[in-house]
């Protein structure tokens, strides 16, 4: 802190561009806005771990533990993997509002509202690098399973479509998470106005066990629940059977719901201010 | 840079901003000219953070308008976005990323290239103090390093006008020293700011203008010496009991004033001031002792001093600058 340099005087002009416009820009400010995010990964392994073991210990409960009391059509491991799969990768989108309530809290998102930047980039970033780091979460999972001695019947192509469709979902629930985050006042709110909607949705469907055997008033609940839409359209891509027009439900419900929660979350997100 | 370039780098008129009930900016005018610190000084609550917010594009005005190097803000944001800097009221730094990578972050968010945000950023951190822990995760960091970083933040695409919005709130006396040296560096270097404080001490350091704000309206403004010169220059002060009649205190010593008589607690709770401004302490102090005799008021001590701004403050509000106003925190969404 010695000389002064002269350089910030004002008659220089600012060193920026004028704003800049148009699709590339709004590709080019997510990525630097989505790079904040992934930097950090490799830095905090253990929050990869953290995220991994409640699905890990899912795995474990559901398959040992209920697997000779629930009666399903097909094997158990090969009925609950992709239940607890789609379960997981959804659950993992709450992180989407928590992160962007702790920018928002730390006053981030003041001065990234006061940068020439495309709006919607943080938004977009955000989702994107938490779908990122849902992937890496997956892989894990997915080992586990296999050693528990899941397999994919379906063969490539199955399981493709059937984890497509998962991240599809999951992505569209990171718009409604990212509303959220940027509604509630704290990190903890955004952490349990994230989850908490999550649990009836993902138990009262096709996840874990099959619906017709619920009391009667739930069944028309889980049968129509979007959520098991899409288990049983990625059960039947896992296993090689027919999904009828399951997953093409499911998409549509994925798109509508990230076309919505998008457009909600983008005007939250101009108007967002810390307190 | 285009012909408005030349008039001040800010211009605000009749801002107006409603909460509700609560009439967070009510007809603020400001003027920041080129290479000039105006300090904004006013309570809590009394539309300081609501003013810069405006100003930095973050929320609309109910009316009246805000001119940044002649670019409007609500018409044009993107455009008045890029000649701004702003540190807010919390260090907007994120915890995850080393210093580098958070100047290097916002540089690219400016729209400057890789190599020109990098060198941009190791020039601020070595200025600023911070190149030793330029590669070190920002978690680490001390509350006066994240508010130093912060500020470097807000300066990488070298802005017209750097917004700092009650920049030393929160940090500790060695902190706040530091973050005042920073900025008389870069003011002597000619950056054009607008400040935000509720402290008096540091407007009267750093600010070239002072313009005191309370309850969204502006209620004085000129350097610090016009406005200690607005109460007359001196100040009686003199120390009573708590249970003394204030009302006839202020009776009493009404024709001697040359402004507002203030009556306060004292800081410690157990007696109560009297401000009393005077154009000239000296041989006041007597006709003092016998208004207050003649009026049967008995008090312990009454002494002479200068004006500062804290009783400025008091003269035109009535209360004092770090005391809340009965108004809701501002700037809440």
């Amino acid at each position: 802190m010695t000389a002064v340099i002269t350089s910030d005087r004002p008659d220089d002009g600012p060193s920026t561009n004028e704003p800049a416009t148009g699709l590339a820009w709004v590709f080019r400010d997510s990525w630097t806005e989505a790079t904040r995010h992934l930097r950090s990964v490799p830095r905090n392994p253990e929050l990869l771990v953290f995220a991994t073991i409640q699905p890990i210990m899912f795995i474990i409960l559901f398959v040992y533990v209920f697997e000779g009391s629930i009666q399903v059509p097909i094997d158990y491991v090969q009925f609950v993997i992709p239940g607890i799969f789609a379960q997981t990768v959804v659950f993992n989108s709450a992180f989407t509002g928590v992160g962007l309530a702790d920018d928002l809290t730390k006053g981030i998102i003041d001065r990234l509202r006061s940068l020439p930047m495309y709006p919607s980039a943080v938004l977009i970033g955000r989702t994107v690098s938490d779908a990122v780091r849902n992937v890496l979460t997956f892989v894990v999972m997915l080992s586990v399973a296999f050693l528990i001695g899941f397999r994919f019947e379906g063969g490539l192509g199955g399981a493709i479509a059937g984890t497509a469709l998962m991240f599809a979902f999951a992505y569209a629930f990171s718009w409604i998470q990212a509303l959220i985050g940027l509604s509630v006042r704290s990190v903890e709110a955004a952490n349990s106005a994230g989850f908490i909607w999550m649990f009836p949705l993902t138990f009262v469907s096709s996840a874990f066990v099959d619906p017709d055997r619920m009391v009667g008033w739930l069944q028309p609940v889980a049968k129509n629940n979007p959520f098991t839409l899409l288990t049983n359209a990625s059960r039947a891509y896992y296993n090689g059977y027919d999904a009828g027009n399951d997953g093409w439900y499911a998409l549509a419900w994925a798109v509508g719901i990230t076309a919505v929660f998008a457009v909600l979350a983008t005007r939250k997100f101009a108007q967002s201010t810390s307190a | 840079m285009d012909n408005t370039a030349h008039g001040p780098a800010v211009l605000a008129e009749g801002l107006r901003k409603r909460y509700g009930e609560t009439h967070a900016l009510d007809g603020v005018d400001l003027i920041v000219e080129r290479a000039k610190v105006v300090g904004l000084l006013g309570p809590n609550g009394a539309g300081k953070t609501t003013a810069v917010r405006v100003l930095t594009t973050l929320i609309r005005p109910d009316s009246g308008r805000a001119l940044i190097d002649g670019i409007d803000v609500v018409a044009e944001p993107m455009r008045a976005k890029a000649r701004i800097g702003l540190t807010g009221q919390y260090a907007a730094v994120d915890e995850r990323l080393t210093g580098h990578e958070n100047l290097e972050h916002v540089g690219r968010l400016f729209h400057m290239k890789r190599s020109e945000a990098r060198d941009r950023g190791r020039e601020l951190l070595d200025r600023f103090d911070l190149a030793d822990a330029a590669d070190r995760v920002v978690k680490g960091y001390s509350g006066g390093m994240r508010r130093r970083l912060d500020i470097a933040m807000s300066l990488i695409a070298r802005p017209s006008v750097l917004f700092l919005d009650e920049p030393t709130t929160g940090l500790d006396p060695r902190s706040r020293q530091s973050v005042w040296e920073l900025i008389e560096e870069l003011v002597a270097g000619g950056t054009t700011t607008l400040l935000t404080t509720q402290y008096l001490d540091e407007a009267d350091r750093l600010a070239d203008e002072i313009v005191v704000i309370d309850h969204g309206r502006v209620i004085a403004r000129g350097t610090s010496d016009e406005l200690k010169g607005q109460v007359g220059g001196d100040v009686l002060e003199v120390l009573i009991d708590l249970d003394a009649p204030t009302d006839q205190i202020s009776a009493a010593l009404s024709p001697l004033a040359s402004g507002r008589v203030v009556i306060a607690d004292t800081e410690d709770g157990r007696h109560r001031t009297v401000t009393v401004p005077v154009s000239k302490a000296e041989g006041v102090a007597p006709a003092v002792v016998r208004q207050l005799d003649q009026a049967g008021v008995t008090f312990i001590d009454v002494t002479g001093r200068q004006a500062t701004l804290d009783d400025v403050f008091f003269a035109l509000t009535g209360h004092g600058a770090d005391e809340p106003t009965e108004l809701e925190k501002t700037g809440k969404q």
